[in-house]
């Protein structure tokens, strides 16, 4: 008799303590998003220093790749993704199919993806034309003194000795931001093997992730591979200049990219590919990194916590760029996408 | 008392069905979750194996732009390096189990089996770190340059070693592999009756006579399926291979050229891809979960056969 009477008292004591919890101040708001891995260091560091200054908001990011973001995006299992290459036409139709809503593509930072080499004897920084790295990856160049090279590095002595070359072996937006440039500079790449996150690579070992592209790279004599600027810069790797749209050998750096990015005029849906950019002083295979968020939001919480964070990366969260080796977006862009924000309803 | 014991032996039967009930549905949640599995790769891999056909398992060329896919490659790397792994690991297991069984003091016996079975505890990613940045040099500098200088003129030792190959990939699988053989295999070469060996001595038989001639064939079974527990480990093994293999398609009579498996592939293609190259994927799990039920099957009737033979 006693437990019949008290259970509906301790019911409407616990649901008078949710109730009040809630209505005290504004409701917490737990979101996820998964996608690309290249900025998942400073995706980390927003989240959470984001969450520290809302402490009722937390958002979960799964590095996953891009091709997971885009497709956990579309299926509606996270609020958010995010790619590290811009949705295309036929995903964005089957997007909004599943969806009933368009995406937004929100440019977040930009990196750089940068050749990197270990041939005993040369320390210093390799000039490369993008139509050697184009002939060393399709195996047309063999030797690291072919003219292509050794004509372009003059300073430099180039040894008789055969190229390794190394390419990443999952898929990932490193090698699609490489790919596109080499489709950019060298219509034989264009027509076969192309551009894509994997592709069918002529010649080479595969390393699966930075540090196993690197790892291979540091053991293997003549190596070349490509890997991430902010990897490379990390780990003190020398990393080699390549010549941009304008003849120019520029050395990747923060600089450099946010140069290559204000030299490309700004498409309304943010899709844009910044590989080789004109301009004296832009690094050729730079590129954006996008977040996709849903145009139309049914939950008015997550609507406010997503509209408010984009606020908050475009102003101080472009601060903490640089010291994470990204670039911060351009002052064009920003304002743009700060335009943009409100197409989210 | 006699209606004591009567109600005590009907208490104990009247836990058997509920025992039976439960071990029941144990066991048929594995077969569940099996059927289940082969039912979604079949499923996921529809529109690959209608484009494809046959011709997906015949095929090389693996081309995720043009969406031209093959997996032949991938289905003779994930065979070499798994069948090279045995050939390591089984002698090495084999006779690490037989001295830890019938010839250490059971003491030493305990000791090193325990630091044995810590080996299968290793993460596999570790596995290929380390082989990365620790054998891999080695090979490079010391083993490989001895096995060309003395097996030089056989094709499987020809060409270019580049440090990830086929060959590299075996060894991690064996080191990966040793620990199940060898616990597994000393685990049934004790379970042997001691009536056996005392028999043989009986007879006059050597220690190693004993063993050799009696332990072992009478363990013949249990040690078949501590191989092929170990095989199977071999064939699905992902991260450690894709660490040291070269990642690169191609089928080369010579296993110092790199290779590439089925679980590497998927492992590396599958978070970025979409569409078509998704399909392929998964049509290349079904094929390695295939190719995983014939060689267990195979296994099987090897050692059903072996046993009508033995006796």
């Amino acid at each position: 008799m006693t437990i019949t009477k008290l259970f509906p008292a301790a019911v409407a004591a616990l649901l008078g303590m949710t109730l009040a919890s809630c209505g005290s101040s504004e409701q917490p708001q737990n979101l996820t998003g998964a996608g690309a891995t290249f900025p998942n260091p400073i995706y980390s560091k927003w989240f959470s220093d984001y969450q520290k200054a809302n402490p009722l908001i937390q958002i979960n990011y799964q590095s996953l790749g891009s091709g997971a973001g885009i497709k956990q995006a579309t299926d509606g299992t996270v609020d958010f993704g995010a790619s590290d290459q811009p949705m295309t036409d036929d995903q964005i139709s089957k997007f909004r199919t599943a969806r009933m809503s368009g995406v937004l593509h929100f440019p977040t930072v930009m990196g750089a993806v940068v050749p990197i080499y270990n041939i005993p004897g040369v320390t210093g920084e390799i000039n490369f034309t993008g139509a050697a790295l184009a002939g060393i990856y399709l195996g047309k160049i063999k030797k690291w003194n072919d003219p292509a090279i050794a004509s372009v590095n003059p300073d430099l002595k180039m040894p008789d000795a055969a190229i390794e070359v190394v390419h990443r072996s999952d898929g990932s937006g490193t090698t699609f931001v490489f790919t596109d440039f080499l489709s950019k500079v060298s219509p034989d790449w264009a027509t076969a093997p192309g551009k894509g996150a994997a592709i069918n690579w002529p010649v080479g070992l595969g390393g699966k992730g930075s540090e196993g592209l690197t790892g291979l790279v540091k053991q293997t004599p003549n190596s070349i591979g490509y890997t991430e600027m902010i990897y490379a810069a990390q780990n003190n790797i020398t990393m080699g200049r390549v010549q941009n749209a304008a003849s120019k050998f520029v050395k990747a750096s923060p600089e450099s990219v946010s140069e290559a990015a204000a030299q490309v005029p700004m498409p309304d849906d943010f899709r844009v590919s910044i590989t080789n950019s004109p301009g004296d002083a832009s690094y050729p295979i730079s590129s954006f990194t996008w977040l996709l968020i849903p145009e139309k939001i049914a939950d008015a919480g997550k609507r406010t916590v997503i509209v408010n964070f984009l606020k908050w990366m475009l102003g101080p969260g472009q601060a903490m760029a640089p010291a994470l080796q990204y670039a911060p977006l351009p002052a064009a862009v920003v304002a743009k996408e700060q335009a943009a924000i409100s197409a989210i309803q | 008392m006699q209606s004591g014991e009567m109600s005590l032996s009907r208490r104990l039967r009247s836990g058997d069905p509920i025992a039976h009930t439960l071990t029941g549905m144990a066991a048929s949640t594995i077969l569940a979750i099996t059927a289940l599995l082969a039912y979604h790769l079949w499923v996921g891999s529809a529109e690959a194996r209608e484009t494809f056909g046959w011709g997906f398992i015949t095929a090389s060329t693996w081309d995720p732009v043009k969406e031209v896919f093959g997996a032949l490659p991938f289905i003779y790397g994930t065979l070499a390096t798994s069948f090279l792994a045995l050939f390591i690991a089984v002698p090495v297991g084999l006779g690490a189990a037989i001295f830890l069984a019938e010839l250490a003091p059971r003491g030493a016996s305990d000791a090193l089996t325990f630091m044995i079975e810590l080996l299968a505890a290793v993460p596999s990613v570790v596995y290929g770190l380390l082989g990365l940045f620790l054998m891999v040099p080695f090979l490079q500098s010391t083993v490989v340059p001895a096995l060309v200088a003395v097996l030089g003129f056989l094709p499987l030792f020809q060409g270019r070693f580049n440090g990830v190959s086929v060959f590299s990939a075996g060894i991690v699988l064996a080191l990966m592999i040793v620990p199940f053989i060898v616990s597994v295999s000393r685990e049934v070469l004790l379970a042997v009756p001691q009536d056996q060996r005392e028999a043989a001595l009986a007879l006059g038989a050597t220690r190693w006579e004993t063993t050799w001639k009696v332990v072992v064939p009478y363990a013949m079974r249990g040690i078949f399926g501590s191989v092929f527990l170990a095989l199977a480990r071999a064939l699905g093994e992902t991260m450690a291979v894709t660490m040291v293999i070269g990642n690169k398609p191609q089928i080369s009579s010579s296993i110092l050229e790199p290779g590439y498996s089925i679980a590497a592939v998927i492992a590396n293609e599958f978070a970025e891809a979409g569409g078509m190259h998704q399909q392929a994927i998964i049509e290349l799990g079904l094929v390695l979960f295939v190719l995983t039920v014939l060689i267990n099957g195979v296994a099987r009737l090897f050692i059903l056969s072996m046993k009508g033979g033995a006796k």
